[in-house]
């Protein structure tokens, strides 16, 4: 039996392992994708830094291969059963059942499906985009242009895409997609100084380190505009274009404009599998289904259940350096835990 | 017959919109204002339904307007509108029937609003039970399913395309005909799980329109209202604003050259019928190539002509836009001489000629 399972092989789950390898506990790391390193995989650079994503993700590999710690990739849970004694037993995609005094539920996040937001027409218009794909776009060198071949004369990013929004049933804030939309802005305009690019806003939430100064440099150095207002519908004109319709409401006005491209700064989403796992571990998940830790101050990485623990964005929307350092509390968590079990 | 719709066209993440149309012992309920604007097309439906396709449609003398008008005009009370509506239910139970096919998206939008606020206040339900009793002594069951006309028509559009006598096809070129669809706004706006394909890409009259040979025009101002609004037409220092948006969309939409704009509310094929009258004599603009105007059809209408009845049966000379120019396309024949005529040949007065909008 092995000390500690984690679910999710992202860099919630990574940290977490790392950190209780340096406490000298055993973990195991079951990931439903065919490779570690969750959605930053995908991503190009992190703000504020402008790092890129892929050298934090080969620092976890060679952390994880230095600690040899072992990961089952392609291995989905499908349901999890406490025993009598406390310990647990996993039961996954795979034949074998795994057993372990602890559970870290190190899901991650979904990233919104922006086809709920009909009316800004993503998957029916080929130049809709998410933020999630402009990132792909940015990691892998392809070339910014509309799909008629033109060069792109105007961009517009649209803030909050499927959070706190009533009518898809997410009231919370995503947290990173105001940044991420400062981030994507500029790097549009130093990729294509000739090119306009417009945030359509509803507030921006610039809480992190090196945000402000982030969204400041975007106007003054970079001359992006942010117009404060929701864009209500997107529709293609005759030329293959995007018209957009949104109401400025500082200057308590409509605006029509027509763009190249749209960008939707998609938010996050609780995974499907929290509420099987909830279910399956018998922990509380709220509405939105996101875990509901033990104490949202004091013991964020610690479920209602005995033994279950929670690392990441499985508890809320958290960025890369909030992540790290909630996985790490995590890993201090289960390591309390398991030190009364050990010295028995 | 309940169907489940089911929608295959080329991109449909919108296809998650589907509903139970009943296309068979349907209770008809008619619009108070379809009659005097478009005086064939609930006609031609009952006749299309019962004769063509042999469908079992009640059109009862006892039915009565929603009262829609007056409650979107703040005149009518909730209370009241609902007893209303209460009592045509009630009219759908005594004649024995379960399902509604309702003419009008005012009213469909409103006995929509009323069934979800019974299903979610359900001692709203109660009271009107109670109202409805002591005013008329009759009770009620609750429709199984409620559809709009359009919706009806939608169901039933391969059965109809297999009996067409003419196709969306431009004769002349050979090529299908574009069609601007516009869907009245209480038909899902309020309610998008209601309407086929919901309240972004409705499907309803886009699959009419693609199941008999056209071609559907997407431009950036399809889902802007036409600007009927019961409060921009009531009030007449209003209605330059309810122009203005139906100008808004001939602006959006001229570039692609629509051979004629097809729509499934009252207010809406007659404010963009008419506006297009009034826009041409006050700056002479009109928004095809020929000074003719773009032709504006009901569903009925159109259906009408794909199963090859006589336009002037249908009442096209009745609009203000004039449809020859789309007759010619699709190849239908037609006598210009009893355009004017009542049904014995009796010659009927000819309406006077607009300045700027061809009549022919």
């Amino acid at each position: 039996m092995i000390d500690v399972i984690i679910i999710g092989g992202g860099i919630a789950g990574l940290e977490t392992a790392c950190t209780l390898h340096t406490q000298g506990i055993e973990s195991l790391i079951l990931e439903k994708e065919k490779e570690i390193g969750g959605k930053l995989t995908q991503w190009d650079s992190l703000f504020p830094s402008n790092r890129n994503a892929k050298e934090l993700v080969e620092t976890y590999k060679d952390e994880i291969q230095k600690h040899t710690i072992t990961v089952y990739v392609n291995t989905k849970v499908i349901a999890i059963k406490k025993q009598n004694d406390g310990t647990f037993e996993i039961f996954t995609s795979r034949e074998i059942v795994f057993k372990a005094k602890t559970i870290v539920i190190a899901s991650g996040y979904s990233i919104f499906n922006a086809e709920r937001k009909e009316e800004y027409g993503y998957a029916i218009y080929p130049n809709v985009i998410t933020s999630a794909d402009l990132e792909h776009m940015f990691a892998t060198k392809k070339e910014l242009k509309a799909p008629s071949g033109r060069t792109l004369e105007r961009v517009a990013f649209i803030h909050c895409v499927g959070s706190r929004d009533e009518k898809v049933g997410n009231h919370y804030c995503s947290r990173l997609c105001c940044v991420t939309g400062v981030k994507q802005a500029i790097k549009i305009r130093q990729m294509l100084p000739e090119t306009h690019v417009f945030n359509f806003y509803m507030d921006l939430r610039m809480y992190g380190l090196g945000f402000e100064e982030m969204y400041r440099e975007a106007q003054e150095k970079h001359g992006v505009q942010f117009i404060r207002g929701r864009v209500s519908e997107i529709a293609q004109t005759n030329e293959g274009r995007l018209q957009l319709k949104a109401e400025d409401t500082l200057a308590a006005r409509p605006v029509r404009m027509q763009v190249d491209m749209v960008v939707l700064l998609v938010g996050m989403e609780a995974p499907e599998c929290n509420s099987i796992l909830g279910k399956s571990c018998n922990i509380q998940y709220n509405a939105a289904q996101f875990i509901v830790p033990q104490d949202i101050h004091y013991s964020s990485g610690i479920t209602s259940a005995e033994g279950v623990f929670v690392s990441g964005t499985s508890i809320a929307p958290l960025s890369v350096f909030d992540t790290i350092n909630h996985a790490r509390s995590t890993a201090l968590a289960v390591s309390n835990f398991l030190m009364p079990i050990q010295n028995e | 017959m309940i169907l489940i719709m089911k929608t295959i066209t080329k991109k449909q993440s919108w296809n998650s919109y589907q509903k139970e149309i009943a296309n068979d012992n349907l209770y008809y309920a008619r619009s108070c204002i379809r009659q005097n604007f478009f005086p064939a097309s609930e006609h031609m439906f009952l006749h299309i339904l019962q004769k063509e396709l042999g469908k079992n449609v009640f059109d009862d003398p006892n039915h009565t307007t929603c009262t829609g008008i007056g409650y979107h005009a703040d005149v009518v009370l909730f209370d009241t509108i609902q007893t209303v509506i209460a009592r045509h239910f009630a009219l759908m139970t005594e004649a024995g029937l379960e399902h509604m096919a309702i003419s009008c998206v005012t009213s469909f939008g409103l006995y929509t609003e009323v069934l979800h606020t019974w299903e979610h206040y359900p001692e709203q339900l109660e009271k009107i039970r109670d109202f409805l009793y002591k005013a008329t002594k009759k009770e009620f069951n609750l429709p199984k399913s409620i559809a709009h006309t359009s919706d009806v028509i939608y169901s039933l559009r391969d059965e109809i395309a297999q009996k067409a006598q003419h196709t969306l096809i431009n004769k002349h070129t050979g090529k299908p005909l574009r069609a601007v669809e516009h869907i009245g706004c209480h038909y899902a706006k309020m309610f998008p799980s209601k309407g086929v394909g919901g309240a972004e890409f409705p499907q309803v009259l886009a699959g009419m329109i693609e199941s008999w040979g056209g071609e559907v025009v997407d431009y950036p101002e399809r889902r802007h209202c036409c600007g009927f609004g019961f409060r921009n037409y009531l009030v007449q220092a209003n209605r330059g604003y309810s122009m203005s948006n139906s100008k808004k969309k001939f602006e959006s939409m001229e570039v692609y050259k629509p051979d004629f704009i097809l729509t499934n509310c009252p207010g809406c094929s007659m404010f963009m019928d008419k506006w297009q009258y009034t826009i041409a004599e006050i700056d002479g603009k009109t928004y095809d190539s020929y000074g003719k105007g773009i032709p504006v059809l009901t569903y009925e209408e159109l259906t009408g002509l794909v199963l090859g009845y006589n336009p002037w049966d249908l009442g096209l000379q009745m609009h203000q836009v004039q449809s020859e120019s789309l007759l010619d396309k699709m190849g239908i024949s037609y006598d210009p001489h009893l355009k004017y005529t009542d049904k014995h040949g009796n010659q009927l007065p000819k309406p006077v000629s607009p300045l700027h909008l061809t009549q022919t």
